[in-house]
């Protein structure tokens, strides 16, 4: 059997692309909201959320009208040679969109829970904030850092909606395994289909595998 | 050495205001909880940024809101020793300790500064322990090495002693003496009880509400708290109010007594205190006549409650401690207290 392994490569290019982006995006905003004024804070909380909670087609249709290729935005760039529609790293763009809110939300409770004074001693003994960030306070949130980490790349593999109104299906060029699913599926290729859902399945398999295990370790840290 | 606080904070309808100078040796912060002296601590530390006034520590102006100065926590050369200590969880006890010498690049001399620090501390068998693997004494010593090896000039101690099991406080208690009388800098020590305070401290500002009701040597404020809320704080547990009777007499209503004083009273009295020991049988002067109520023992000592005989109804009857070995047989039909034991209180 000849396999096109493209659209498994792209998935995990895309995915893994998208979860550092949500790494650091998240986890900035995670960080910075939480010293923002209550009211900006609230509101900034709904918009981060929002891509969470409404329908991937609709955050595809928001991206479409910011990064269509006739829309300021999107002509602006494509000036400089970027376009994210119908193109691999347009699905980036979705995923990244799609799975943030899942890191940014799991990172502000992780960073919420963090023991204020531990930066604070941190200060008093001369540390830089960079390395009370990085050496103090991550390593102190990392679970709750790490399992956000996990669900926002699970989600930006299985991202359907956004991506396929962004980037659509293009064989060899944009196909991610989700897309590939409904495409075989729609042209009647119930094997290939079959194929990728095992693909998938599996992938799913070993992420919540990971999460349970990070869960796990979590709590025997808490025990102790 | 000094260090010289006046800065006032609103936090909603709270307002801290505090003044008070931090001379060589401990000088303690004595004050109910919620009264503001952790929040005076974090302004000095440079943790919370008061809305005016002026902190200055040995000429170095660490905040300023006039000339718009207001130092980082890490520029302050201020250590801070946290209730819970702040050890850094996933760090060592060697780790933590090298955080408070980041500033020495020397790789010898690090080395040399965090053995030291490990010896003097007698941490060197535990180097490699986590923070959660230590007892709450040994997470003290580790905190308080970090904190000395970065050589601050002033070091703050925010309740030092209340996550300890009760049977470690007073062995810590030396210790930590000892450690800060090597250490030879200015401590400020917030706490509210009053034992840890005269334990620890040369002198005391007691603070009320946000604010700060006197400052003085130790054992003077002991002598003579002069306000209320600092007799309390003192742990004096007979307070009545009080009106000028005469020149060494004093009338109080409550108690249904008139008590010579052994200080010329002045005007503007407000109530006495009479602390718990300072009642005795066998003293003749102020001798008055009084009802036993309830006796509640300690291990060695023992309180005996008592009502004096015309004391006022609705008040709290009056506290006598004694030790065990002290304690009358029988309960007398009068109790004397020396003129000179009478805490005259004005505020």
């Amino acid at each position: 059997m000849n396999i096109d392994w493209y659209p498994l490569i792209n998935s995990l290019r895309v995915a893994t692309i998208g979860c550092v982006l949500v790494f650091f995006l998240g986890i900035f905003f995670a960080y910075y909201a939480a010293r923002l004024p209550r009211v900006i804070k609230g509101l900034l909380d709904v918009v981060l959320t929002l891509p969470m909670v409404l329908p991937p087609t609709v955050c595809g249709y928001f991206l479409l009208m910011l990064f269509g290729n006739r829309r300021p935005l999107g002509s602006f760039l494509s000036q400089f040679g970027i376009q994210f529609v119908m193109t691999w790293y347009g699905a980036v763009l979705a995923s990244t969109v799609v799975a943030f809110p899942l890191m940014y939300r799991t990172a502000r409770g992780a960073f919420e829970s963090f023991d204020e004074t531990l930066a604070y001693s941190g200060q008093t003994l001369g540390l830089s904030n960079t390395f009370i960030f990085w050496r103090i306070r991550m390593p102190a949130c990392r679970q709750g850092i790490l399992a956000g980490l996990v669900l926002a790349f699970a989600r930006a593999l299985g991202e359907y909606g956004a991506t396929s109104m962004l980037v659509g299906y293009i064989q060899g060029r944009t196909a991610t395994i989700s897309t590939t699913v409904y495409q075989l599926w729609r042209t009647n290729d119930e094997s290939g289909a079959f194929f990728w859902v095992m693909i998938n399945l599996a992938i799913s398999v070993v992420v919540l595998l990971a999460v349970n295990l990070l869960e796990s370790g979590q709590k025997k840290q808490k025990a102790r | 050495m000094s260090l010289s606080v006046n800065i006032k904070k609103r936090l909603g309808k709270f307002l801290l205001d505090v003044q008070f100078e931090g001379d060589s040796g401990v000088t303690c912060l004595l004050g109910a909880s919620g009264c503001g002296k952790s929040m005076t601590l974090k302004c000095i530390a440079g943790i919370e940024k008061p809305d005016e006034g002026r902190i200055v520590l040995d000429g170095k102006v660490l905040f300023d809101s006039k000339e718009h100065i207001n130092l980082p926590p890490q520029k302050r050369e201020v250590g801070y020793l946290f209730q819970n200590y702040a050890l850094f969880p996933n760090m060592t006890v060697r780790q933590n300790i090298l955080c408070g010498l980041h500033g020495e690049k020397d790789r010898e001399r690090k080395e040399a500064r965090l053995s030291e620090a490990l010896r003097m501390m007698e941490l060197s068998d535990l180097k490699d322990h986590k923070p959660a693997q230590l007892s709450g004494g040994q997470q003290q010593r580790a905190a308080l090495a970090r904190i000395l090896v970065s050589d601050p000039k002033l070091l703050l101690l925010d309740e030092p002693f209340s996550a300890l099991d009760g049977h470690l406080r007073d062995s810590i208690k030396l210790q930590l003496r000892d450690v800060l009388n090597r250490f030879g800098r200015d401590v400020v020590m917030v706490t509210h009880n009053r034992d840890e305070a005269y334990n620890m401290s040369r002198q005391i500002a007691v603070m009320e509400d946000g604010h700060m009701l006197t400052q003085k040597p130790t054992k003077e404020l002991f002598a003579d708290p002069e306000s209320v809320s600092a007799c309390i704080l003192t742990g004096c547990k007979n307070i009545a109010k009080a009106e000028k009777a005469g020149e060494y007499l004093v009338d109080v209503p409550d108690w249904g007594i008139v008590l010579k004083t052994g200080k010329p009273v002045k005007d503007g009295l407000k109530a006495v205190g009479i602390r718990a020991h300072s009642f005795s049988q066998s003293e003749t002067e102020n001798g008055c006549p009084v009802c036993f109520v309830e006796e509640m023992e300690e291990p060695f000592e023992t309180i005996l409650q008592f009502r004096f005989q015309n004391q006022k109804e609705g008040t709290a009857p009056v506290w006598w401690r004694v030790s065990k070995e002290a304690r009358p047989k029988t309960f007398p039909d009068r109790i004397g207290v020396k003129p000179e034991k009478l805490l005259l209180l004005y505020k």
